[in-house]
């Protein structure tokens, strides 16, 4: 077939087109490679801790060492060496900042490259192309810079770099940290309670809103660096909060590991939106550099009517291995999945959601669309689990898999576990190919073959677009079509 | 406009054209009639640059231009449409986006500035009135759940809105009912000037009352056996193409 010879020709072209590859040369305190228990207590030193949490750490990373290497995901990359990494880095800053204007300039400029609204002041005056969200930076191991606290202190919100969270509310973070994910949770999930470094800490109180939308962009920078971010939300009783969050990287020859943990925390009437587009470095088209994504996101419904919804764009990382989940405990809680995964070349992507029923008339909706181009793996993991008490508990799935070409694939692969007598559950799944008419209709009207494609997977992923905040929709948008470039002749 | 000069075309690695001789000059209608599988779509194909459509010898000319070297897209902003036989569902994508993803790709191309959504929508309001279109088919998804009819009113619409100079219709007639066919035939009617040209296939003479045609041709296995005037429509319909190869 012409467009899969196309397609494998083209293929060499993509690594062109990763807009965010650059390397900044920013000096960075970074801690002595390899990790020990001296590295946990540098870190915790570095961060100023509490013996508590040092002691955290300390458990999680004894635990850690008793552990094996998962190998259970449809994923295949070399050992990892953990001695290989530093785990600590952080861009070098004079004095404690106290406002956005002391932000190394160098830095900013970074973080304007990747078109992060970080400044205040622009987003204030409505410069053009300023979203209206309070950003969290993580650079490397550190959070730069929050915008927009003091509205949101007015609210009684806390946004914040969970290092200063473990400082000033103390008692919220040590009642829910490791509360959705304990650190014996998988390997990961104990590597990273070990040695987090940073990531977002949201509190939203009884009955507000937030203001506005609250988001996270991280970046690794550093080389040999991993990224251990640790995001913890909680919302309390009738509360609502959206939260978006961003990733890149630079281009490196090397595999960079990205292991974060999320904790959600959702209360009685109360509803989370969680929204992420990852675009980590995936590597070049021979599979060289990129990113390893092993991420832990779960959330947990703890009361009744309590909402979480995960949507997720991912289009980045050699290697994405991740299953934002939901625990629904509060009867009628409901929880969403809306995925969409591209992987183009030698990517691989294990991904997807576990929806764990436990309470009354819970119900989950999970729509995954993958996408796979080049010699790309992709695989959807699902589990469904209606627990005893679930009674009358609904799930609905939606698994559309699309291929480019033919030297790429797509798997499936559902676990449904039914200890309810009246739960519904409802699979759904197809594997399509954009099709050569296809391309040729878009193109006979003027598109070009990338245009046409881009323009195809969109559609294919629009139920999915349609659920992310509109300034985002618009990114992943394009997104969808940059990570496809190459993908057709 | 368009010179066909001995043209042979494979697909799948059979010939299907045969030789194929046709001029078309600007302000002509020219109508090719013909059985099934005669191979008037494989034309269609050739001519609008589908992929697997191979050219083993001859030559197109268009305003002058060698056409094959073109790509479909660059054919396309050059003003070359294609009313497909049978259009193409694109899931998910509403219609009102590729219409304008569509009109702005060509004005791009040829260095015209970019139309916004409100002034794109202005310009649809027009097409889609004039076409008796309702207005939520926008809102679909290119030809997804379109009924036949539907579908070939859309590629009508398509091609009013990007006003092409050469107008290929592949049996655009087929599924219509008799309303719609005046309607879409007034569509093609409209586009007609002494600048544009268009290349009607058809197997009914009934189209030809309404888009009248300045020639009618033959194509039979590969090949155009036949050419007149609108006559030859007349003559074909009552007397089939058996009593042409017999004659
Ligand atoms: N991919 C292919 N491989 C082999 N033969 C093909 C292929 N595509 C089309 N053909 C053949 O080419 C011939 C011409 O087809 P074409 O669609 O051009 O006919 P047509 O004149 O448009 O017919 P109709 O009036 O039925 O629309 C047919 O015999 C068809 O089977
Ligand atoms: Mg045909």
């Amino acid at each position: 077939m012409a467009i899969a010879r196309e397609t494998v020709e083209q293929v060499a072209s993509v690594s062109d087109k990763y807009k965010y590859g650059f390397i900044s040369d920013i000096e960075a305190d970074t801690a002595p490679i390899g990790l020990s228990e001296d590295i946990v207590r540098f870190i915790s030193a570095k961060k100023e801790e509490p013996e508590w949490l040092l002691e955290w750490r300390l458990k999680a990373y004894r635990y850690w060492l008793t552990m094996e290497e998962p190998e259970w995901a449809n994923v295949h990359y070399p050992k990892i060496d953990f001695q290989d990494i530093y785990y600590y880095s952080a861009p070098k800053q004079k004095d404690k900042l106290k406002s956005l204007d002391e932000v190394d300039p160098e830095l900013l400029e970074v973080y304007k490259k990747l078109g992060i609204p970080l400044k205040e002041q622009e987003v204030l005056a409505g410069v053009e192309g300023a979203y209206n969200v309070a950003v969290d930076a993580v650079f490397d191991s550190v959070s730069v810079a929050t915008t927009f606290k003091a509205r949101l202190e007015k609210e009684g919100v806390i946004f914040c770099p969970i290092s200063e969270a473990v400082r000033d509310h103390p008692d919220l973070v040590k009642e829910y940290m490791g509360s959705v994910v304990p650190y014996t949770d998988n390997y990961y999930a104990a590597l990273n309670s070990a040695v987090f470094t940073d990531g977002s800490f949201c509190y939203i109180p009884k009955g507000v809103r937030c203001p506005m939308e609250l988001s996270t962009y991280f970046r690794i920078n550093a080389a040999q660096t991993g990224q251990f971010e640790r995001t913890l939300i909680i919302a309390e009783d009738e509360s609502y909060v959206s939260y978006l969050e961003g990733c890149t990287a630079p281009m490196r020859d090397e595999n960079q590991l990205h292991a974060a943990v999320v904790e959600l925390i959702i209360k009685k009437d109360a509803e989370i939106k969680y929204s992420t587009v990852q675009n980590w470095y995936p590597g070049d088209e021979n599979g060289v550099g990129g990113i390893y994504n092993f991420v832990t996101k779960r959330a947990a419904c703890r009361g009744e009517n309590a909402k979480v919804s995960w949507t997720q764009v991912e289009t980045g990382s050699a290697i994405t291995w991740k299953y934002p989940s939901c625990i629904l405990q509060g009867d009628n809680s409901v929880g969403e999945f809306y995925s969409i995964a591209i992987a183009n070349n030698m990517q691989q992507a294990d991904t997807g959601t576990k929806m764990i029923h436990l309470g009354k008339n819970t119900s989950s909706t999970i729509i995954s669309k993958g996408i796979s181009a080049g010699k790309a793996q992709n695989t959807y993991r699902g589990l469904v689990r209606m627990g005893r008490k679930a009674e009358n508990a609904r799930n609905h799935t939606v698994c559309d898999s699309l291929l480019i070409g033919d030297k790429c694939g797509a798997h499936t692969v559902p676990y449904i576990e039914n200890q309810s007598r009246t739960a519904t559950i409802e699979h759904e799944a197809t594997t399509s190919k954009v099709s050569e008419e296809q391309l040729f209709y878009c193109q006979q009207r003027g598109l070009s073959e990338e245009e046409s494609m881009a323009l195809i997977v969109n559609g294919f992923c629009k139920e999915v677009l349609q659920k992310l905040p509109m300034e985002f929709a618009v990114e992943a948008q394009k997104l969808v079509g940059i990570s496809l470039e190459g993908s057709v002749g | 406009m368009l010179e066909i000069k001995n043209l042979h075309a494979t697909v799948g690695g059979k010939e299907i054209l045969k030789g194929i001789n046709l001029t078309i000059k600007a302000g002509e209608v020219h109508a090719v009639m013909g059985p099934n599988g005669a191979g008037k779509s494989t034309l269609s194909y050739v001519l609008a640059g589908r992929d697997g459509y191979e050219v083993t010898s001859g030559e197109v000319l268009y305003k002058g231009e060698n056409l094959l070297d073109l790509s479909p897209d660059e054919r396309a902003a050059k003003g070359i449409f294609l009313a497909f036989q049978y259009p193409v569902e694109i899931p998910g994508v509403a219609s009102a986006t590729f219409l304008k993803t569509a009109y702005n790709a060509q004005r791009k191309a040829r260095g015209e500035p970019e139309v916004d959504a409100m002034e794109f929508l202005k310009l649809i309001r027009v097409k889609t009135k004039e076409l008796g279109i309702k207005d939520d088919m926008l809102k679909r998804a290119v030809n997804v759940g379109f009924s036949g009819g539907e579908k070939k009113r859309n590629e009508v619409l398509q091609m009013s809105l990007l006003e092409p100079d050469l107008m290929l219709l592949d049996e655009t007639d087929s599924g219509l009912d008799i309303d719609a066919l005046k309607i879409a035939a007034e569509g093609v009617n409209r586009l007609r000037s002494p600048e544009r040209a268009a290349l009607v296939i058809t197997h009914y003479q009934r189209l030809l009352d309404y888009i009248v045609p300045d020639f009618v041709h033959v194509l039979a296995d590969g090949k155009i056996v036949k050419s007149g005037d609108k006559s030859l429509a007349h003559e074909l319909e009552e007397k089939g193409y058996a009593a042409l190869s017999a004659a």
